[in-house]
């Protein structure tokens, strides 16, 4: 079988934070309730000059300077996002000529809720297997909006990742992969509206935990693996406790999916929640480790990845970028004033 | 007057029922409770059918001749009957079922009611909800169902010293049941501590402290007496149906932590059974809040007025104590699609009172009593059953 899968990997998350407690002291909730409700201490904040290109550009170049591929082999950018910056207009040439790949490639926005980013590895891996492209670059990267007031403003935050996919010195194999979707209108957001809707308890059972337990067992019976053969897993996380529900209810261990479950931290990063998950681990992991991710896009589907770092990944420049963590932990906490001004609540026409 | 019994049950399981519609939960209770009674669509006479709100929760209404279509029963031209009493929908249903049987017009009738409440969302189940309440004096000025039961439960720790463990203590019982009850919607227990740690609702109630919002239906059959030993050997006799109206705004009552329609339909109804409180071996009671059941056992006679506390407290309400109360697990961890709850609490009695409710069977029960109540009291219709 030939190995296809990760070469490089970046992600990033803007150092903007606020606490739940500060958007809960704001709209008169308790915010220690809040908090444990959710499983989300703080969220990232994108700042001013920050979004969803800007974002696919700092993790693209931060895969690009853990190796010596030349931006000129990669011939496909995809990038999922329910943020691009345009509805018209793609965010993929923004990062191509920003990053120098352009412009013999392939280029092409995604989106699927929270999910884009893992098609974009699909397709991107589909591409290189029919020998079509050398390397493709897949992004996963959002600013989420939540309305103010709503209970998506304690989660809804900005980051993503980037993964470099071909066949040379693959870092991370991409063993096998399935995907599960239905028409399951658990939250949406209408075109030319400014924040997104949702079916508040029907985005659990039927929604979410219906695709990610249905992907995971497809995946599980495709790839003829059982939950302890990983040694990471990775699921789609809205929330602090949705993933570690879903983990137990398919048999992973809390310490599988520890080092991948950012959510707590950074809060939801939509397009890039499963992959930010992903970054993390692979800035761990070690050669034979075997990961097991299923991402989540609302209306509604789920991508799983069945997946062995290599040796290759010992050779791998990972100190050429910081790692989630370090991203993670510098920080600067903001008033809900100043995220206010930041993520265009404050408008007027 | 006939007399009239009960030779069906039929119930889904109550909760989020996100995959089934509001026609496939009365046909499946529906179809249930003609199984169980035996009969065939030709031979029943009417139907009633309770939904409180089946206008706002799914656009639909004209639910009568819809769940006589839905039943496969079109072409049989059945009178299909819808009734309307805000959450006393089901057990307004449950009586109309009777008086037409009990009056000579009808033999054979099967009665249902149901709510599909999840189809919203939850802040418009609520608003919805409160259209139960006087809109003019009350909605229009914020007042939700947790809101009026709350000023209920403030007046009542101020009368009675009645205190927020003894409300903790009627939720625990009611998920203790409906931990062993296979159609609640939440089957598992709680403890007094985590009910007084509860998310806030309206001071003094918790999350915990109320019903939940819930998808549901329940159908029964009714036979007059005198030929429900051709369908069953266990008919289970209505002896009394009592109804009363009280104020629609709580401001209106004489006492807001006594439900007066409550205790006259318990009048009526006990008189017409020639029974006591005392003689009730089981009863099913309207505890949509937990401080609802401390004022329903009060005001049906079980307890002294203002006593109702100490008595969850002391556990004479519990499935072993003096008086068991709520034994399907109640309102409150059964679930409350609230135009099925007052049939639900029919079948609840029927089961106990038939010898056949499993791991909530209430020894010896002969005599058992349905509390069924619309808004905050001002509907309440109460049937009391009896072991043939």
């Amino acid at each position: 079988m030939e190995d296809i899968g990760i070469v490089s990997y970046g992600g990033y998350i803007p150092r903007l934070r606020i606490t739940a407690k500060e958007i809960a002291s704001i709209w008169g909730k308790d915010g220690e309730r809040m908090s444990s409700g959710l499983g989300v201490y703080e969220k990232s904040v994108p700042s001013i000059d920050q979004d969803t290109a800007t974002i696919s550009v700092e993790a693209a170049r931060a895969a690009l300077r853990r190796t010596n591929i030349n931006p000129l082999d990669i011939e496909a950018i995809f990038i999922g996002s329910e943020s691009h910056p345009y509805a018209v207009k793609p965010t993929g040439t923004i990062v191509g000529e920003a990053i120098g790949a352009t412009p013999d490639l392939m280029i092409a926005d995604y989106e699927f809720a929270c999910k884009a980013g893992t098609a974009a590895i699909q397709n991107c891996v589909a591409l290189v297997k029919a020998g079509y492209i050398r390397y493709g670059l897949a992004i996963g990267a959002d600013t989420a909006q939540a309305a103010p007031g709503d209970a998506l403003e304690y989660t809804a935050a900005a980051g993503g990742a980037a993964f470099i996919i071909g066949k040379e010195d693959v870092i991370a194999s991409i063993n096998y992969t399935y995907s599960y979707a239905t028409d399951t209108p658990d939250f949406w957001r209408r075109a030319e509206r400014k924040y997104p809707s949702h079916g508040g308890r029907f985005t659990g059972t039927p929604a979410y935990f219906k695709h990610i337990t249905s992907c995971a067992k497809g995946l599980l019976e495709k790839a003829g693996t059982k939950p302890e053969d990983y040694d990471y897993a990775i699921f789609h996380q809205p929330n602090g406790k949705f993933p570690k529900k879903v983990a137990k209810i398919l048999g992973f261990t809390s310490e599988q999916i520890k080092q991948g479950l950012l959510v707590p931290f950074i809060g939801n990063t939509y397009s890039g929640s499963s992959l930010v998950g992903l970054a993390s681990v692979l800035d761990v992991a070690k050669p034979g480790d075997r990961i097991f991710l299923v991402s989540y896009g609302s209306g509604a589907g789920s991508d799983g990845f069945d997946i062995t770092v290599t040796d290759n990944i010992m050779k791998l420049n990972r100190e050429n970028a910081p790692s989630m963590k370090e991203m993670i932990d510098d920080k600067e906490y903001i008033s809900y004033g100043i995220y206010a001004k930041y993520t265009d609540l404050l408008y007027w026409e | 007057m006939r007399e009239v019994a009960v030779i069906g049950i039929g119930i889904t399981k109550f909760g989020e029922l996100w995959d089934k519609s509001f026609r496939q939960l009365i046909a499946e209770a529906g179809s249930k409770a003609i199984f169980d009674a035996g009969i065939e669509g030709k031979d029943i006479d009417a139907l009633y059918i309770g939904s409180m709100s089946s206008g706002r929760f799914i656009g639909q209404e004209h639910v009568g001749a819809l769940v006589a279509d839905a039943a496969g029963f079109s072409h049989l031209h059945i009178p299909a009957t819808r009734i309307e009493g805000a959450c006393a929908s089901g057990g307004l249903a449950v009586r109309q079922g009777y008086l037409s049987i009990a009056s000579g017009v009808n033999d054979i009738v099967v009665v249902g009611g149901i709510e599909k409440m999840n189809d919203v969302a939850g802040a418009s189940a609520t608003e919805t909800l409160a259209t139960a309440a006087d809109q003019e004096w009350e909605a229009f000025f914020g007042a939700t169902f947790p809101g009026l039961y709350a000023m209920i439960a403030t007046r009542h720790m101020h009368d009675y010293g009645t205190t927020k463990e003894q409300l903790a203590q009627v939720a625990v019982k009611n998920h203790a049941n409906g931990a062993k009850n296979p159609y609640a919607q939440y089957k598992f227990e709680v403890t007094v501590e985590q009910v007084m740690a509860a998310v806030p609702v309206a001071h003094p109630l918790g999350l915990l402290d109320c019903s939940p919002v819930s998808d549901g239906a329940a159908a029964i059959v009714l036979c007059a007496m005198d030929k429900a030993k051709e369908f069953t050997d266990k008919p289970v006799k209505i002896i009394a149906s009592g109804q009363a109206s009280d104020t629609l705004p709580l401001h209106g009552r004489r006492d807001i932590t006594t439900l007066d329609a409550t205790v006259h339909a318990a009048k009526m109804a006990y008189k017409q059974a020639n029974v006591t409180p005392k003689d009730i071996d089981v009863a099913e009671v309207h505890d949509c809040f937990t401080i609802a059941e401390i004022c329903a056992i009060e005001d049906l006679g079980f307890v002294e007025k203002g006593k109702g506390g100490k008595a969850v407290e002391e556990n004479i309400t519990t499935l072993d104590g003096e008086i068991p109360v709520n034994t399907s697990g109640g309102l409150k961890a059964k679930g409350h699609p609230v135009g099925a709850t007052g049939v639900a609490q029919i079948i609840e009695i029927v089961e106990q009172l038939r010898g056949e409710a499993d791991k909530r069977q209430v020894e010896d029960a002969r005599i058992g009593l349905a509390h069924n109540v619309g808004g905050s009291g001002a509907t309440c219709v109460i049937h009391i059953l009896e072991a043939i």
